[in-house]
């Protein structure tokens, strides 16, 4: 694979609208990309044979509420070359107002439930989806509990069931009717 | 009076398994469409076990979240602890001694076999062989004896720590790996005896559920089932992490990616696991097993807590609430090779004590996505072998 | 005679308890709802080493309607707690619990959105396994207690209450 100057000249003269940037942190490339262009470089990266990225290892998301970044959302993806056993990662940036992207469905199937995940989890959307719906939380869920704004402890979602006593009897001897 | 040949006009029927039933190992649905005993579309329904284990790694510190590995993936708890250990040392740029990371390997290993032998096992009781488990349960006790000895508990052993271990291996335990490593032959040669070449088991695994070479790398396939595949990608040898390029073992490639194929790739893998366990303890060298105590990462002895000063204050220094050690702005993903395949944790920080983001690189989710392709023109009753082939754990699936 | 209205209790009631409850104690067939890591210690005392069979309750259903000990074996987040109050309604009388773990008895290490902070909260419950997981030898030891809660049993405790919460 290229190194990383010449890899910011292929990718920026590629994709002149989307590409931001590569960071290099502890050998691990990552390709910075707005989000509407994701789609089109990782098909670059599966296809072209100066890459070969085979294997999308795995998709995940970042909530950047309180961190700096390009935007409020990435969505990370870990590709792998099995070939030559590398590794590179790409970030595709969504803001707050719009968080939608296309999904990399058409390339890998194993897309279809991590974007579940992703839009579960962050609210992400992602276009071209074959069933986007929650995967994790059930339906009537109302929040992405993974973005940074979302309590750990919940918004009381966990408190609200149907309680059921006992029907006959009692089995405690500290409790009435047991003697 | 004539017969005519006349096709029998059958409805579709929608069949529910689950969320409580003995073949979905805890917590997994599927709803099966189907038109007379075939299945023609099945769909599971996952999340019944979401604990926001992410969530939870946002606001516990680095060495606190190990714990809670473990209850990810309760049949092999080791792995995970040393795929989040790793992923932190990376992001913390450390390097454990040489001693820790073959003692990493030998527990990873250890978990492996444990793994198989339950997965085995349940597949065989799902099907309808009760013996399998018990004999494979009497070895995996075993193992568990070990753990408790090394760690200090059964399943939830939290051995890791960040920059090296919890504790050297006990003096004592030596000859119980060694006493473990004898013993597993004759389990696996049982095992083999009863399931290998056995006509029930063989009519109903093989030709189940077969996945094609190009079909499990699309779905995104690790580990056995990927090897059974074809696919010839271990992470062990291909991005070798703890030191496994020092040890010397094959990887088990299968043809078919059929339900048979994943049971004889988990068979030999034992066999491979337990060559590699035997490098570990003929090779272990000494050593500490923790990184220099001075780097502040480590919680220091604590006889030397208890009796002098610098002791106490630099274990406070690594446990309050305000200090502790803290990685730089980035992030690490590191690989490992777990039973079920790729696990890593993708850990983003934005440099404070806690992590920003952790991410389980999960393969049972992942391994559980190509389920309903596997089901295809298969039957009913498949759907529990092709099930159990998957090792579906339900706390990984949901996290 | 025996089991009447009026509340009392007669020799014949004292003598059929003891012989309902030896059966009942020493024959539990209990559900396992295991979800997590507990179940795979429940697991555990079903195999040789531990062998629940000692016990009498080496019957494992897993349909509720042929069981009458549920044991509550992991964590139990939102999405599974209709399904868990459902099982406890199916389940034939008399039937006990066990809540088996920090988890279930509490949430545990989860006090997570999502994660139920104890069953308790929303269907009764028996007896308490403390541990994370507790040992196959905690289990055998709930198995005990709830065996001796029979014991104390009686069928004049089964009296259906008339009126109001008579379902």
């Amino acid at each position: 694979m290229l190194p990383k100057d010449q890899l910011t000249i292929v990718l920026r003269e590629k994709f002149p609208e989307g590409f931001i940037e590569i960071t290099e942190f502890r050998d691990m490339l990552t390709i910075h990309i707005r989000g509407e262009h994701v789609l089109k470089l990782l098909r670059t990266l599966k296809t072209d044979p100066r890459f070969a990225f085979n294997f999308l290892s795995g998709i995940t998301a970042v909530d950047h509420l309180e961190m700096e970044g390009h935007a409020r959302f990435s969505v990370v993806y870990h590709l792998l070359n099995q070939h030559e056993a590398r590794r590179i990662v790409v970030r595709a940036w969504v803001h707050e107002e719009e968080p939608r992207l296309p999904s990399a469905y058409p390339l890998w199937k194993t897309a279809d439930w991590q974007e579940r995940e992703v839009y579960d989890l962050f609210g992400v959307e992602f276009t071209d989806h074959p069933d986007l719906m929650r995967i994790m939380n059930p339906d009537y869920f109302e929040y992405h509990p993974l973005r940074k704004d979302y309590p750990l402890q919940g918004r009381g979602e966990r408190d609200n069931f149907k309680v059921v006593k006992r029907s006959i009897g009692s089995k405690w001897p500290s409790e009435k009717g047991f003697e | 009076m004539t017969l005519e040949a006349k096709a029998l006009s059958t409805e579709k029927m929608v069949l529910n398994f689950g969320p409580s039933h003995p073949a979905t190992h805890g917590t997994l649905r599927v709803i099966v469409e189907l038109d007379g005993e075939l299945v023609t579309k099945a769909v599971p329904e996952i999340g019944f076990l979401h604990c926001g284990f992410e969530k939870l790694g946002e606001h516990l510190d680095f060495n606190q979240f190990v714990t809670v590995t473990d209850r990810m993936n309760y049949i092999s708890p080791l792995c995970n602890n040393v795929a989040y250990a790793l992923s932190a040392e990376k992001l913390l740029d450390i390097k454990v001694p040489k001693r820790a990371q073959y003692i990493r390997v030998l527990m990873c290993e250890l978990s492996r076999i444990a793994d198989h032998l339950v997965q085995i096992g349940m597949q065989a009781v799902d099907i309808g062989a009760f013996t399998v488990f018990l004999y494979g349960f009497r070895l995996r006790e075993k193992i568990y004896d070990l753990f408790e000895m090394v760690c200090g508990a059964r399943l939830t052993t939290s051995y890791t720590r960040v920059g090296g271990l919890m504790r050297d291996l006990p003096e004592n335990s030596i000859p119980v790996v060694y006493d473990l490593l004898d013993r597993l032959p004759a389990t696996l040669k049982e095992i083999d005896g009863l399931l290998t070449h056995n006509r029930i088991w063989l009519d109903r695994t093989r030709g189940i559920g077969p996945i094609s070479h190009d079909e499990a790398l699309s779905y995104g396939l690790t580990g056995p089932l990927a090897r059974a595949a074809g696919v010839d990608y271990d992470l062990r040898v291909k991005e070798p992490y703890s030191s496994y390029e020092d040890f010397d073992f094959d990887v088990i490639i299968g043809q078919n990616g059929d339900v048979y194929d994943r049971y004889i790739v988990r068979m030999y893998e034992m066999w491979e696991s337990q060559k590699i366990c035997r490098q570990v303890m003929d090779n272990l060298p000494g050593g500490p097993v923790n990184v220099d105590a001075d780097s502040k990462y480590i919680l220091p002895p604590r006889p030397e807590v208890f009796n002098s000063i610098e002791g106490l204050i630099h274990h406070f220094m690594v446990t309050m609430e305000n200090r502790g050690f803290t990685p730089p702005v980035g992030e690490a993903y590191v690989p490992t090779e777990s039973p079920n395949g790729e696990l890593g944790y993708f850990i983003v920080s934005d440099g404070s004590r806690e992590p920003y983001r952790v991410r389980t690189r999960p393969p049972s989710l992942i391994n559980y996505s190509a389920f309903p392709r596997m089901m295809e023109n298969m039957m009913v009753s498949d759907a529990v072998a092709i099930l159990g082939s998957l090792n579906v754990i339900a706390g990984e699936l949901d996290r | 005679m025996g089991v009447d209205r009026s509340g009392k209790v007669g020799w014949l009631t004292t003598t059929v308890d003891a012989l309902v409850n030896w059966g009942r104690k020493n024959s539990l067939w209990p559900m396992p709802f295991g979800t997590a890591c507990c179940g795979i210690e429940f697991m555990s005392v079903l195999a040789s080493r531990h062998d629940i069979a000692r016990f009498g309750a080496e019957a494992i259903r897993f349909s509720p309607r042929q069981s009458d000990l549920l044991i509550v074996a992991g964590r139990v987040p939102i999405k599974l707690m209709p399904v868990l109050t459902r099982i406890y309604e199916q389940m034939p009388e008399p039937k006990w619990v066990i809540s088996m773990g920090a988890c279930a008895s509490s949430g545990g290490v989860f006090d997570t959105y999502s994660v139920i902070q104890g069953i308790d909260n929303f269907i009764p419950v028996d007896v308490y396994l403390p541990g994370c997981p507790p040992r196959p030898e905690a289990i055998l030891d709930g198995l005990i207690l709830i065996q001796k809660l029979i014991e104390k049993d009686s069928l004049h405790h089964y009296k259906v209450p008339q009126g109001e919460g008579a379902t």
